[in-house]
């Protein structure tokens, strides 16, 4: 049997306020083993502000600094270079934020922030709909999806906004699309973002069973689903080369993952056909770049701008890293 | 200690310099851009080790500075306006944070219509914000008000973000002589930040979780209003020992001029108390009691000192760049307010004027004091307000 490697330290202790099976608790778990304990976590308005628990509690044994709701990135490159000016320019700064908190109110400065390549890790961990006010939907709300603001007769027609290509559009050095039930990549994608400077992403599929409508204990299963059935599929893009890197040998089909949660329960099968033929598109379009950019190992330069300061941040190569593949997935239902 | 002819937003620039700001984050506004284009010159050439973070908005210019000055840096933004609307969520954050961020706020009407001139609006919409608030006179002011902003926002006993205002164009973009202190004596009067708590890597530190109303959400409010208080005090002291160690006159929060025997004053913020001197020289040739009490410091509002020049004169005639839709100048007010229980109260007169950047001259200014001598004391009036054109 093969050893895992995730490492046993943690840096997220027992007694968060996070409801049974939450997606994003297991996410902050994993992210700070990628990171160890020196990181500083900008957290802004999310369910995040309030699972680590009331004041002066913490289930989070890292400095954690709170931010309004739209800040995130722009809280975070003001402490990167806080940090610089105070001679510890080598502390990881990690903007921990929504699917609300990045798609909708603070994609402004997120995007002003990777533009200038400010240098720090943003984690956007996406639960599909604004959670801590009462399953909202938000710009990375999926067609279809029951939320309160979505109820039967007035449904999301739209497909959610690709958060990973839009930041990829701001030829940042590193970004990749995680699942908590496949910690092994997990881990080793956030280790592996910590080792670049420069504005890197993380886009987390963050299960929500409260909003998602099933039972607590189908976490991890859940998102076993969404990855075998395409629907969330796992890659990074490396200085702007794309690579898949896990997939299923078999695919399921999406009406599996669908079925598994009461959000999705009014769906019709001429919806269900057409999030398949979407979660299909979006795959043969990855493959498609995922081949081509392994081919051309030069496809994007990636340039740092030097700012007008002291200690200039630039974008530094890292070596291949091994990522290591999960477990086989235990078989679908 | 040099000579040189500069505008306020230079003088702004060099202040900023001299306090040897490290994390400058700015986003373009009329007329506060030259200030930061004047800094990014600074940073470019190194005159000022600091790093330029050129934000997107002004919403993120202050939420870097915060972040900035959580990690211990010396901290700096300006903004005007609209600007400085669009901040305001950060302000509250700002002063809830308790991080020393010095901001220059160029005073410039808000829109619509738009109108880029002198106004007070934007920063009077802020005074509940828990920023410490400045007007400054003149360009050597706004200068000396910089150093003296960082120097009590700093204070372990205060720690509350400082706003210094300057009026669009009147100051910002008009060219007055400066006197610049050297750098060594700067350094005498403001020492590196030495923060009381900033971010430090490995622990548990929390700044700004969650707070329920059992816990300490009320304490941590109470602990700013006394903090505020304190600042009173801490900027009469600064004002002297500027001026101790700079040179120059002491700043308090109230500047007065020709007040000892006065009968009527005139109340003003920022350069329009230069038109009001004026005034107040024509009357004293003519041998009337008149004087001025220029409000510099309008939070911590300075209550003692106007209960204190009440007391003595017989009617103060507030004019003021400012107006609260529905209540009324936001000045006259609290003036207003901090007269109501005194034994011998004066009578007061509010002037909306100038809004928008409209010319108040002293001749404007001597009609509304003339006024108050024949004791004609208009609750609210508007000055110079023409026939709507239709």
């Amino acid at each position: 049997m093969a050893k895992l490697t995730i490492p046993s330290e943690e840096y997220q202790v027992g007694g968060h306020a996070a409801c049974p099976g939450c997606g994003a608790a297991l996410a902050m778990r994993y992210l700070l083993k990628g990171l160890g304990p020196q990181a500083v976590v900008v957290i802004p308005a999310c369910c995040w502000a309030v699972i680590p628990g009331a004041m002066p509690g913490t289930c989070l044994r890292v400095s954690t600094v709170f931010s309004s709701f739209e800040s995130t990135a722009a809280m975070a490159s003001g402490l990167k270079a806080g940090l610089r000016q105070t001679g510890r320019g080598d502390v990881p700064v990690v903007g921990f934020a929504g699917d609300g908190g990045t798609a909708d109110i603070g994609i402004q400065a997120l995007s002003g922030a990777a533009e200038r390549n400010e240098d720090f890790l943003y984690v956007c961990y996406d639960n599909e709909a604004y959670m801590n006010t009462g399953i909202q939907r938000s710009g990375s709300t999926p067609a279809f999806s029951w939320t309160t603001t979505t109820p039967h007769g007035l449904e999301k027609h739209t497909p959610k906004k690709d958060l990973p290509m839009i930041l990829d559009a701001h030829h940042i050095p590193y970004i990749a699309t995680l699942n908590p039930s496949f910690p092994e990549d997990f881990v080793a994608k956030a280790t592996k973002a910590a080792r670049f400077k420069g504005t890197r992403y993380l886009h987390v599929l963050a299960d929500c069973p409260t909003g998602w409508k099933h039972d607590p204990s189908q976490m991890v299963e859940v998102g076993r689903l969404a990855t075998l059935s395409h629907y969330w599929p796992l890659y990074e893009i490396d200085q702007g080369r794309l690579k898949i890197t896990w997939s299923p040998s078999n695919p399921i089909p999406v009406e599996k993952y669908l079925r598994s949660q009461g959000r999705f329960k009014n769906v019709t099968p001429e919806e269900i056909a057409q999030i398949q033929q979407t979660v299909d598109e979006r795959w043969h379009a990855l493959q498609e770049r995922a081949s081509r950019d392994q081919k051309s190992p030069e496809r994007i330069e990636v340039q740092s701008e030097t700012p007008a300061s002291s200690v200039p941040h630039s974008v530094h190569p890292v070596s291949e890293t091994v990522i290591v593949h999960p477990n086989e997935p235990f078989p679908s239902r | 200690m040099t000579k040189a002819l500069l505008s306020g937003n230079e003088a702004v620039a060099e202040g900023v310099r001299l306090a040897r700001a490290q994390v400058v984050a700015a986003y373009p506004i009329t007329p506060q851009t030259t200030i930061v284009e004047k800094l990014a010159e600074m940073i470019g050439e190194r005159s000022l080790s600091a790093e330029f973070i050129p934000v997107e908005s002004e919403h993120s210019a202050m939420a870097a500075s915060i972040g900035a000055s959580l990690a211990g840096a010396r901290a700096f933004t300006a903004t005007s306006s609209q600007g400085l609307a669009l901040m305001h969520e950060m302000l509250h954050w700002a002063s809830g944070q308790r991080v020393p961020v010095v901001m220059a706020n160029v005073n410039r009407a808000l829109a619509p219509p738009w109108n880029v001139w002198v106004d007070h609006t934007d920063s009077m919409a802020q005074r509940d914000t828990g920023w410490i608030q400045i007007y400054a006179e003149t360009n050597e002011e706004v200068l000396a008000t910089i150093l003296q902003a960082y120097r009590v926002a700093e204070d372990p006993e205060v720690l509350l973000p400082t706003m210094v205002m300057l009026d669009a164009f009147v100051l910002s973009h008009t060219y007055m002589p400066v006197e610049i202190p050297s750098q060594e004596a700067v350094d005498q009067f403001l020492p590196s930040y030495r923060p009381v708590v900033r971010v430090e890597p490995g622990t548990m530190q929390l700044f700004g979780s969650f707070s329920p109303p059992d816990l300490a959400y009320m304490e941590f409010r109470h602990d700013m209003a006394s903090a505020m208080q304190t600042a009173h005090r801490k900027l009469i002291q600064a004002g002297r020992d500027y001026a101790r160690v700079l040179g120059g006159q002491p700043l308090g929060p109230i500047d007065e001029y020709r007040t000892e025997d006065a009968e009527v004053l005139i109340v003003a913020l920022g350069s329009l108390a230069a038109a009001a001197r004026d005034t107040v020289d024509e009357f004293r040739r003519e041998g009337r009691k008149v004087g001025l009490a220029r409000i510099r410091v309008f939070r911590p509002f300075p209550e003692e000192e106007i209960r204190a020049l009440g007391s003595r004169v017989q009617s103060l005639v507030v004019v003021e760049r400012a107006h609260s839709f529905g209540s009324g100048g936001p000045v006259a007010t609290e003036v207003r307010s901090a007269l109501l229980d005194i034994p011998s109260r004066p009578a007061v007169a509010s002037y909306i004027a100038g809004l928008g950047g409209r010319e108040v001259t002293p001749r404007h200014l001597r009609a509304l004091v003339e006024r108050a001598i024949r004791k004609d004391v208009p609750r609210e009036a508007w000055v110079g307000v023409k026939e709507v054109i239709a």
